[in-house]
């Protein structure tokens, strides 16, 4: 009991203590990773921004503080990337109130917490900071814009497409899931059970299991195992879940099914190199972290000049990557999921 | 004729072999032992499942895969089941394996990354160590601090977890990390069998054979049936108990490995609940909860069952929730046995003392 009340309190005084902290010594922390365009802008000239990952040390935002790097040399703007260690919510809020006092240009952040950044953000925002969140939301009143990776009808189809082509466009497919009660899967199952039914391209292709590995790599695997039993002319599997897939793939990769069945979903590259390099899987999805981060950039960068105000029809130039628009609740969509396979596994470390 | 035969031929072969085993000829008392044993019970259980779950779809035993993983998918349980029944046998329990087999499946990880063209053999004795400095660190707390084993392990598996989640955090190994060599080691297989079967199978024997034959083994048991007895008998009850908690670290940190050698993934929460399938196959095989009594073969054997219907289930076309509900039905029906087995034995010993 006592432990349970005292516990709050010294947390509290902790975060207190590293607000102080952190206000009090300015520019130069924690930024040492990855700021190679120099840090501080001083308002006026060179575009400034901040890059905010969820944690630092953390290959999926390594390349898409990359991808932002690559933009800011494009626009000729001053990156740098701050962040906590850890991810949890609190962490984020002392680099925020720092980038409204650096006065920068514009803030790029992963939120840790859809709420409770919602103070220190608006803070920034009166400093004149255009706040752009990528890859995690906060709630949409309190940023300028949101980059989305996908939405679920773009990685429903993509992973039919992916499942289609591999096995030919007809036979019997199952879909290993993480939780009964995970609503992102739900949403996509559902939506492939519709495509299912309703295109053309996919009336020989027949769903025949839905199981569930509640993302443990353990349960993955015997649900893996029972599929492959169950289903003798199973001919595909669709993981939409990097822990799901990795399973499935490890338990393919020495079983007398590898080659026979197909298996796609959802996966990392880090997770899924082994496979794809000795053949169990041909490809799977996710969307570009580098992208994501190059595109944020673009949008951020579009904001401050004026360009855009964050408005749904807005649209601008994001690069190489062509032209975006800003879709309702101040949302841009960065396209359908990207493919990763053995040809561009190797550019790849996240 | 013989007026000292027919007490004998009078009470059953069952009752002899607990009053008096020595009236019986040793093949007889060996035959009634196994025939009477909560193992065989257990095995003809798994066998029940198995013929089952064949019967309806052949490959689940007769296809190269189904055989190995009957096989294999078992054996990480054995090894914690085995260490748990050691320390559920001295009427402690350790709470702590699933955390130190996160921690020893990460280790595995680290060091194949950190130091490539580390030999294998060296990663798995750092895994063994590491266990057992954990299991020795609740050793020490039981066997000193005089608290209930279930507090202290149950303290030391959220500082294991929490020391697992601050070293680990959001990192994973991948199957990339790891050396070929050591990925076959988790599914390779010698005459047909899984070189993981063949640990978990060595590392049983060797235990049995110690808690059945060896002075420190039967000390054990003495320890379990009566903590107090033991300690004004004289018996070294701390250090067994020392032992014991080293023996199922070591074990857990040997689990981690092969966990690491098997999956080819670790995150941060691997082996979470893993600890309470250990507990149950140690129960459903037969080791009394309140320590004293049962054998490691019915803990490996308990394990079988556990990981097999867990198996089996989803293959006779079971739903998920069912799955566990037999789970509980079969550690339910386990401990009510011992109950009822507990309670007859003793009325037993009872009338046979009247008689006498």
């Amino acid at each position: 009991m006592k432990i349970h009340t005292r516990k709050p309190t010294a947390l509290a005084a902790l975060l207190l203590t590293a607000t102080f902290a952190f206000a009090g010594c300015g520019g130069d922390d924690g930024g040492d990773s990855g700021s190679d365009s120099g840090s501080g802008g001083d308002g006026g000239g060179a575009l400034s921004m901040t890059m905010l990952p969820k944690n630092l040390g953390n290959a999926y935002f390594d390349t898409s503080t990359k991808g932002a790097m690559t933009a800011a040399d494009e626009l000729g703007a001053d990156m740098e990337e701050v962040g906590p260690e850890t991810g949890s919510p609190d962490a984020q809020v002392s680099y925020i109130n720092t980038v409204a006092q650096q006065g920068k240009d514009a803030l790029i952040i992963s939120a840790n917490d859809p709420d409770a950044l919602c103070d220190a953000i608006e803070e920034a925002r009166s400093a004149d900071v255009k706040v752009v969140t990528f890859d995690a939301d906060t709630n949409p009143e309190c940023r300028d814009l949101f980059i989305n990776q996908a939405t679920s009808e773009g990685i429903a189809a993509k992973q039919l497409e992916l499942i289609a082509e591999e096995i030919g466009g007809s036979g019997e497919i199952a879909i290993l899931s993480a939780s009964a009660n995970a609503t992102n899967q739900n949403a996509w199952i559902a939506t492939m059970e519709e495509e299912l039914a309703s295109n053309p391209d996919y009336a020989d292709i027949e769903l025949v299991d839905t199981v569930y590995g509640d993302d443990e790599d353990q349960k993955s695997f015997d649900q893996t195992e029972a599929l492959l039993q169950n289903h003798p002319d199973l001919k595909g599997i669709i993981s939409p879940t990097t822990v799901g897939i990795a399973a499935a793939a490890r338990y393919l990769s020495d079983s007398e099914y590898k080659g026979q069945v197909a298996l796609t979903g959802l996966g990392t590259p880090n997770q899924m190199r082994e496979f794809v390099e000795d053949g169990t899987v041909a490809s799977f999805a996710l969307w570009n972290p580098g992208d994501l981060g190059y595109l944020a950039t673009y949008a951020a960068a579009a904001l401050v000049d004026g360009s855009i105000t964050g408005e749904e029809g807005d649209s601008f130039e994001a690069g190489e990557l062509g032209e975006f628009e800003v879709g309702a609740d101040g949302t841009v969509l960065l396209g359908e999921p990207f493919t990763f396979n053995a040809d561009n596994i190797g550019d790849f470390d996240f | 004729m013989n007026t000292d035969v027919q007490p004998a031929s009078e009470v059953s072969s069952g009752e002899a072999l607990l009053v008096e085993p020595s009236r019986l000829s040793p093949t007889r008392r060996a035959i009634t032992t196994v025939l009477r044993s909560r193992e065989l019970s257990i095995f003809l259980v798994l066998l029940a499942v198995v013929v089952l779950a064949t019967s309806k779809n052949n490959s689940f035993l007769f296809s190269s895969d189904g055989w190995r993983n009957f096989l294999l998918n078992p054996s990480i349980l054995v090894l914690l089941a085995v260490g748990q029944g050691v320390v559920i046998i001295t009427r402690n329990v350790d709470l702590s394996v699933g955390s130190v087999m996160a921690l020893t499946a990460y280790l595995t990880g680290r060091l194949f990354i950190d130091h490539p063209g580390l030999p294998i053999i060296v990663v798995i004795a750092a895994c063994l160590l590491l266990g057992a400095v954990l299991g020795l660190v609740n050793g020490l707390l039981v066997a000193y601090g005089k608290v209930p084993a279930l507090v202290i392990t149950l303290g030391t598996l959220y500082i294991y977890r929490g020391i697992m989640l601050t070293w680990a955090g959001s990192d994973r190994i991948n199957a990339g990390d790891l050396p070929r060599e050591f990925l076959r080691l988790g599914t390779r297989s010698v005459l047909g069998v899984p070189m993981l079967t063949i640990i978990a199978v060595l590392v049983l024997a060797a235990v049995g054979y110690y808690l059945h034959t060896a002075r420190g083994g039967r000390e054990m048991y003495a320890i379990g049936s009566d903590p107090d007895a033991a300690v004004l008998y004289g018996l070294p009850v701390r250090r067994r108990l020392l032992a014991a908690f080293v023996l199922s670290g070591a074990l857990a940190g040997l689990a981690g490995a092969l966990y690491t050698a098997r999956y080819g993934t670790v995150s941060s929460s691997v082996g979470s609940g893993i600890e309470l399938q250990a507990v149950a196959a140690a129960v459903i095989g037969g080791i009394a909860i309140f320590g004293g009594s049962g054998t490691v073969w019915g803990a490996a054997i308990g394990a079988f069952l556990l990981v097999t219907i867990n198996r089996a289930l989803p293959s006779l076309g079971i739903e998920d929730f069912w799955q566990r509900a037999v789970v509980g039905a079969l550690i339910l029906g386990a401990i009510v046995l011992d109950r009822v087995l507990a309670v007859r034995q003793a009325r037993k010993l009872a009338e046979s003392r009247d008689r006498s």
